[in-house]
């Protein structure tokens, strides 16, 4: 009988131990990741400073010249265009399913975000292939009357927007969920109409939450790679319009992977472009996430 | 009364609008597929789905795509296997052990929403240059280890927010009733939130299967089917991406065909896990 309970006993601490064991790993996950990083490209940044780098416009990796400039740039355009076209719609449309519309459009929208939210971005890229960069090509031509490829940073913005479209949608709804129904009570009771109930209680009431849903999709849209990578052209240069091709940073890391190991600085400033990718979403997502955490403690 | 029709226009605009940006948004879902399946069944066949590419997966004509249909599915079952192996222990101890300390808890979920932000092609080049300080080269077993820690985050939040919700009141008469905590954790937690770890599981199997950007260095690309754990592996996403890129017709068509069967994979997974957590919803305990 005493052996079967201290039997029992090394089990429990024996898997207790195995959980805590992997629960640090995952806590250090981050912190690897960020040394992992630095310490590959700690070869280029010997030779030269964060700042130059990121502003340096030459990017001849042959002969050990690596300005970021102009993928910072594109990577910019891409995703502050895919914001903007996202964001709105976003918005909107989590204003409506919240409060205006039935249960049965709900119970039809949930699946819709899901799947989108599920389709892997080779699809998404494939797609903007297939549809969005003839439609592109076609249109500039019959309104601007330019011959484009099509390949541009509006394509790569409008397949990524579709693909931060459920991301920023299912955290809008969450946050119009949590506002409570007695302030808009209170100001319908007043006499305000609905619209006007939404626009001055609602949007106001949940302004930070809305702003940390956007700074999320923006982190996430930033390090988006492969579907972009299919549309936007991979031109290196600074781009002067939104029907030019671009060369985003996380393209810039998937295009040139592989053939630069022979070069050693190559590979130090790939790890660098990834490192900067890696720190970039780190801060965003973090100060959007604690925008929400605030903003969930004082409702 | 001018003041109140344009309230009353400008009520009935935006009203309109956000209607309009619901539609868009089911439209879009419904454009994406409908294109994808249109320009990919003609070219799905039984020889597609049923041969490996002949001559080269980027200049020969013949064959199909099986090559990239079982290793997709050899390193999505590996790794959702390997990160259930570690994300069920995490996501017990986060809602057993330290139960009492709140903070702690909150700032694991915070840390992990973090890690789930983290690009792929971050998870991706980390992973190998990793690889290449051990001296790894690419391979299938690579690319499940990568492709795990990627889905890892997904998968301890899915099932952290089933466990979440298990009445302290179970627990406590658990252990009243002389269980230890680790026989609660398997026997009573996994129990009560069993859709939630299936859920959780179908999820990540789905980021896995469709991730291209971390596998993209770490597994290669080949024609041949793997027989081990060190060769090199064809994945669906990537099968796709390199053989949409080619000039020729037939390689294209492969491409095509591959986009179709990865989209029902994931489609397939989504309506899976809607119904698999309905009907466990009835076999758990309720208070």
């Amino acid at each position: 009988m005493l052996l079967i309970s201290l039997d029992r006993h090394i089990k429990d601490r024996a898997s207790r131990a195995w959980m805590l064991l992997w629960l640090c790993f995952i806590i250090a996950m981050p912190v690897l990741i960020g040394t992992g990083l630095y310490y590959k490209s700690s070869l280029l940044l010997k030779e030269e400073s964060v700042f130059g780098l990121l502003l340096s416009k030459e990017w001849k990796p042959l002969s050990g010249k690596f300005g970021f400039y102009p993928f910072i740039i594109s990577s910019l355009w891409v995703t502050i265009l895919a914001l903007l076209i996202a964001g709105p719609v976003c918005l909107l449309s989590a204003i409506h399913l919240t409060q205006y519309a039935k249960k049965a459009v709900l119970k039809i929208m949930r699946p819709v975000i899901d799947i989108l939210a599920g389709i892997p971005s080779v699809i998404y890229g494939v797609w903007g292939v297939i549809v969005i960069v003839p439609f592109i090509a076609k249109q500039s031509d019959k309104i601007l009357g330019k011959q484009v490829s099509g390949y541009s940073i509006l394509s790569g913005s409008i397949v990524l927007a579709i693909m931060i479209i459920p991301f920023i949608l299912n955290i809008l709804i969450e946050v119009f969920r949590s506002i409570p129904d007695e302030l808009q009570e209170a100001s319908l009771s007043l006499g305000a109409s609905k619209w006007q109930t939404v626009k001055f209680v609602l949007i106001k009431k949940a302004f930070p939450g809305i702003v940390s849903a956007m700074g999320l999709g923006l982190s996430r849209a930033f390090g988006e790679t492969i579907a972009v990578l299919m549309v936007v052209g991979n031109v290196v240069g600074i781009p002067h319009g939104v029907l030019q091709p671009g060369y985003p940073l996380p393209a810039l890391i998937a295009n040139n992977y592989g053939e630069m190991l022979s070069i050693p600085m190559y590979d130090s400033a790939l790890m660098f472009a990834a490192l900067v990718l890696f720190v970039i979403v780190l801060l965003f997502n973090l100060a959007s996430r604690l925008l929400i955490v605030r903003f969930e403690k004082r409702i | 009364m001018t003041k109140k029709l344009l309230r009353k226009i400008e009520e009935g605009l935006f009203r309109s609008l956000m209607s309009l940006s619901t539609c868009i948004i089911i439209f879009a879902l419904c454009l994406i597929v409908f294109s994808i399946l249109i320009k990919g069944i003609p070219s799905l066949s039984f020889e597609m789905i049923s041969q490996t590419p002949r001559g080269g997966f980027y200049f020969g004509r013949e064959g199909g795509i099986l090559n990239a249909i079982i290793g997709s599915l050899y390193l999505a079952t590996g790794a959702t296997a390997l990160a259930l192996a570690i994300s069920l222990p995490v996501a017990l101890y986060m809602n057993l052990n330290l139960i009492s300390r709140k903070k702690t808890v909150n700032a694991i979920r915070f840390l992990l929403d973090l890690l789930w932000g983290i690009p792929s092609i971050v998870y991706g080049a980390f992973g190998f240059s990793i690889m290449i300080i051990l001296g790894m080269k690419a391979s299938l077993l690579a690319g499940i280890i990568v492709v795990a820690l990627l889905i890892i985050p997904i998968m301890i939040r899915a099932m952290d927010e089933g466990f979440k919700m298990v009445p302290p009141g179970l627990t406590e008469s658990s252990l009243s009733l002389g269980a230890t905590k680790s026989e609660i954790a398997f026997r009573v937690f996994v129990k009560q939130c069993f859709p939630f770890i299936i859920t959780g599981v179908l999820l990540s199997f789905g980021r896995a299967i469709g991730d291209a950007a971390s596998v993209l260095f770490t597994t290669g690309f080949t024609d041949r089917i793997p027989t081990s754990l060190s060769q090199q592996t064809a994945t669906l996403p990537l099968s796709v991406f390199f053989q949409l890129s080619s000039p020729i017709p037939e390689v294209k068509n492969r491409a095509y065909a591959a986009a179709v069967v990865l989209t029902i994979i994931v489609l397939m997974i989504s309506i899976l896990s809607r119904l698999i957590s309905g009907r466990f919803k009835k076999t758990s305990i309720k208070f």
